[in-house]
């Protein structure tokens, strides 16, 4: 589609920056919603992305950002724009990116200004519809699986134990503090490095899922009640000073033993809370590696450095890293570009290569920042609750008292029924016995029988086998055959040839219902 | 050949029915049980033909009944089972009304005799003669009551083979007026009946052969084809009790338990298919869902496609798969493509099961014959009750041309139509995908949530060709 708006992907201009908003992948699924693609000249290179390969996947390549910026109608790019990047913000042009809008009131004020819309992807609200485009999420799971990396990088010994012709290794103990998208990811790395994996949280909630990652949960000796963590979309939420002595304490306990700390806890638009002090860190044992994720936000380690990676007197190594993502840039373009692709999807319901920016879908308005000359910032609470949805009244539980007084009156119930419906079938009996001839109560009494054996032995076929019971009933039911066999020796002619017809259907029923059961019943197969 | 030696028998015929029928309880002892019912069937049969002494015309009859059964039989496609049940229904129906209206003019052709001809009679007509006049009367009302039922068997199983075989449009259809014609077609034959027990003639139950007709003509008619599993089960029913009711007539001890046997068995089945369907019997006979309660809720979200690829990838990463056939399965022979893809899966390590609903298909087991005929093994193919539980802990759930079966608005909505139903609650799998024609509502018409959830996809295309695009990438 020729006429389709033209989403472009600038270079990041972040100094250490490699991811790229924009993959030749991404750009064909683009394509197919009807938009042209563009990219800067070089926007890839570091996340292993060439032009060429761009321009194979049918993607414009522009020399500049000037050129790139004016030429795109939706801009889609990683970090946060620069105050030169907003520069180029015109009116009716969409800008999807990471804003931080918390914490970025220029920004917000300059696109207004400028009339650009804006999409923040972190605030993407965490409903389950959205999933797909949480770039929040995909990006803490790399972070999360990245750390274990580092820390292994600086960490001199195996992760797994092993016993060796050259001695024995003990396996190395992690601590995962915060059980988040990077901290489940963490985990799920270490363990399956083979080291022994400890992990905490604030919220109890989550012990199910460390446990089903192979990790053991840390439980405190600390009974408060706790907020839901659905109730604030997911996230922790600020604990009580009692708690924190006791989280405090019980990490003093563990720190002498582990070996590699790992911390992802960050609480919400505030800084990240101190949870490995120094005391803690002085207690561990030379060669611990500690990776601090929370470092963007002053970390939850005292003693980290934003970006830097410091070793301690008592060589503790501790690694303030902010951009574990774009340390695996290819993987995370990949996953990033995909949020965004899939954004591109909801924004154009009818793949018409048209932005359709709809302010009443819920993801959507959420996520816009400035719309047409307004702020939209803070949204409104979305209209689909997050996370688990209410839960259903739950039926009420009986006790064992009530449950036996309920078993007991259904039982009187159903033995009420049965009285009163054998009282009635022996009345009609009766009356049909005191005037139906002695010969006619013979063929009943085989009749009411039949009927009896027949309940009983239908009850007990299996489920599986009704088409096979229906055409053998069928077959039998063919057993009227016997009736026009008595008749069509018949002196009437007209007798015969309605007794011959009879036969003859009669059999093909009896033939026809006995073989196909047989075939049918011939093809069950037990593997 | 003495009496005694026939009613011994007719007893061993009447034994070997109840096994025939008990051995359905398994696949194995199936395979043995229908031997039983063809050796009962034989004994039953020749003791019969041997007694009865005139082979002229039996013989032929036999022999050319047999081979068209046995053509029929073996040329059959297993989707097509349904329309072939109805089929021979109808004969049942069709034998019985013959043979009552045979009985009727014996009687009166013995009732005519003098004492001296009676004496030479044989067979049936020998019973006849030494009949009371009470014994008359009550015969009377059995050959009424065999007449009726056969012939609303044999028009109601011939309109079901129809609807079935897609020959009638599927749609309820009925005449204006709807029940009121029903009740009066009733009444006129419950009085014919009366006027035929006071010796009115032969006249009396032609005249109930035609009205009875109609009333299994329109009664049928009016009954959408989603509801056959219960019309066919209760078509079944109807041709026992005609069984029976001659037997009755002709004071044939075999017939009479046969006929009770087939006829409770057809009344269990439909019982089960109208539970399954969270429904009453005579809501179903009568046709039509049954009254509303109000607005159904409103559906919100949007059917999201998905393409092969799609749920290629989704099916490579799965561990635990259920499979959900319906009567779309059938429609597009799809069980040989389906199968191959479940020994795929399974020779990949994964988990592959079958969910069956009890009303899944035109048939009472209709998918469990269709999956056998696709040498699906049987012991992955489980009925709701065993599999429901299961969806939960199921990372895809593939739902194959059924709709109803698995709307989640018989649990959520107390306004559906179909509010109560026992569901297969796919869409607590952590991915749905429906292999659908297009976008329209099922048989019944209802809106189906279950394609809006937001872990629905929707795998638009003919069930067959769908799957088949799925083998190409899944090898």
């Amino acid at each position: 589609m020729e006429n389709g708006q033209i989403i472009g992907t600038p270079k990041e201009i972040v100094k250490g920056e490699a991811r790229v908003a924009m993959t030749p992948d991404s750009a064909l699924q683009l394509q197919k919603l009807g938009y042209q693609c563009a990219i800067q000249s070089g926007a890839g290179v570091m996340a292993g992305f060439s032009d060429e390969a761009y321009e194979k996947a049918g993607v414009e390549v522009i020399k500049t950002a000037k050129g790139l910026w004016e030429k795109a109608d939706i801009i889609a790019k990683v970090r946060q724009p620069e105050t030169r990047e907003l520069k180029y913000l015109v009116k009716g042009k969409t800008l999807i990116s990471f804003f931080n809008p918390a914490g970025n009131e220029e920004g917000m004020t300059a696109a207004k200004e400028a009339g650009a819309n804006v999409i923040a992807m972190e605030m993407v609200p965490r409903i389950s519809r959205a999933q797909k485009m949480d770039a929040l999420s995909s990006m803490a799971n790399i972070a999360g699986y990245r750390a274990v990396i580092e820390a292994g990088n600086n960490f001199g010994r195996f992760f797994t134990g092993q016993i060796t012709a050259a001695g024995k290794v003990p396996p190395a103990k992690v601590m995962v503090v915060g059980a988040g998208v990077a901290g489940l990811a963490a985990i799920g790395a270490s363990v399956s490095l083979g080291a022994i994996t400890y992990a905490f949280d604030v919220r109890p909630e989550v012990a199910e899922q460390v446990e089903s990652m192979g990790a053991e949960f840390v439980y405190l000796d600390f009974e408060e009640e706790q907020q839901d963590g659905a109730a604030t979309g997911g996230y922790a939420s600020v604990s009580s000073p009692e708690f924190r002595e006791a989280q405090l304490a019980k990490f003093r306990e563990l720190a002498p033993e582990v070996d590699i700390v790992i911390t992802t806890a960050l609480i919400p638009n505030r800084e990240a809370p101190k949870l490995w002090l120094a005391d803690m860190v002085a207690a561990m044992k030379t060669g611990s590696v500690i990776v601090d994720l929370a470092a963007e936000r002053g970390g939850n380690v005292e003693g980290t450095v934003m970006d830097e990676k410091v070793v301690t007197e008592n060589g503790v190594t501790i690694i303030g890293y902010t951009d574990f993502p774009s340390r695996m840039a290819a993987q995370s373009s990949t996953l990033y570009s995909t949020n965004i692709r899939h954004m591109m999807t909801d924004l154009t319901p009818e793949k018409d290569g048209q932005v359709n920016h709809n302010m009443e879908d819920d993801v959507i308005r959420g996520a816009t920042v400035t719309f047409e000359g307004e702020v939209t910032f803070p949204p409104p609470p979305p209209k689909v609750k997050a996370i688990a949805a209410q839960k259903k009244p739950e039926v009420k539980q009986l006790t064992p008292e009530e449950k036996r007084a309920k078993e007991i009156a259904d039982f009187k119930d159903a033995t009420k029924k049965q009285v009163i419906m054998l009282g009635v079938g022996g009345l009609l009996m009766l009356l049909v016995g005191a005037y139906a001839p002695a010969s006619f109560m013979n063929h009943f009494i085989v009749f009411v029988l039949s009927c009896f054996v027949g309940f009983q032995v239908i009850w007990n076929v299996s489920h599986a086998l009704h088409t096979p019971l229906m055409a053998v009933t069928n077959a039998i039911s063919g057993i009227v055959i016997l009736g026009a066999v008595l008749q069509i020796g018949s002196s009437s002619s007209l007798v015969v040839i309605m007794a011959t017809i009879s036969v003859l259907i009669a059999s093909i029923n009896i033939v026809g219902g006995f073989l196909v059961t047989r075939r049918m019943l011939a093809m069950f197969e037990k593997s | 050949m003495t009496y005694g030696i026939l009613t011994a028998a007719y007893i061993a015929a009447s034994v070997l029915f109840i096994l025939s029928l008990g051995g359905l309880s398994n696949q194995e002892k199936a395979k043995r049980a229908v031997w039983y019912g063809i050796v009962g069937m034989a004994v039953a049969v020749l003791m019969t033909v041997f007694t009865a002494g005139s082979l002229g015309w039996l013989i032929p009859a036999i022999v050319i009944g047999s081979v068209i059964g046995w053509y029929v039989a073996g040329k059959v496609q297993m989707t097509e089972m349904p329309q072939l049940v109805a089929a021979l229904h109808s004969f049942v129906g069709l034998a019985a009304v013959f043979i009552g209206l045979n009985a009727e003019l014996e009687l009166q052709s013995v009732l005519g005799m003098d004492e001296a001809a009676r004496e030479v009679l044989t067979g049936f007509a020998l019973k006849l003669a030494h009949k009371t006049a009470v014994e008359i009367s009550i015969l009377k009302v059995e050959v009424f009551l065999g007449i009726f039922i056969g012939a609303i068997t044999f028009t109601g199983s011939v309109v079901a083979f129809g609807k079935l075989a897609g020959k009638i449009d599927g749609k309820p259809i009925k005449l204006p007026g709807g029940h009121v014609w029903n009740a009066t077609a009733a009444l006129a034959c419950l009085i014919l009946g009366i006027m035929f027990s006071n010796d009115a003639g032969i006249w009396t139950m032609v005249l109930v052969t035609l009205i009875a007709g109609f009333i299994g003509w329109h009664l049928i008619m009016g009954i959408g084809g989603a509801d056959m599993p219960v019309v066919v089960s209760m078509l079944n029913s109807y041709s026992g009790w005609a069984a029976a009711a001659i037997g009755f007539t002709l004071g044939n001890d075999l017939l009479i338990v046969t006929g009770a046997l087939v006829g409770s068995s057809g009344a269990i089945l439909s019982y089960i298919m109208c539970k399954a369907m969270n429904r009453h019997f005579v809501s179903v006979i009568l046709g039509g869902f049954g009254g509303d309660g109000g607005p159904a809720m409103e559906v919100e979200g949007e059917m999201i496609a998905i393409d092969a690829d799609g749920v290629v990838s989704a099916l490579e990463d799965a561990d635990s798969i259920i499979i959900i056939p319906g009567y779309g399965l059938a429609v597009a022979q799809a069980q040989q493509s389906v199968s191959e893809l479940t020994k795929r899966l399974r020779a990949k390590g994964k988990e592959v099961r079958f969910a069956i609903h009890p009303v899944a298909g035109r048939l009472p087991g209709h998918m469990n014959v269709l999956l056998a005929e696709a040498k699906v093994p049987y012991d992955i193919v489980l009925e709701m009750d065993e599999i429901n539980e299961d969806f939960p802990q199921t990372d895809v759930a593939i739902v194959i041309g059924s709709n109803d079966i698995v709307n989640p608005a018989a649990q959520d909505d107390p306004n559906s139509p179909i509010a109560g139903m026992p569901v297969l609650e796919c869409w607590k799998a952590k991915q749905v995908f429906v292999s659908k024609r297009g976008q329209g509502t099922g048989y019944s018409g209802i809106e189906n949530p279950l394609f809006y959830k937001e872990n629905t996809r929707m795998f638009y295309g003919d069930a067959k060709a769908s799957l088949d695009t799925l083998l190409q990438s899944i090898k």
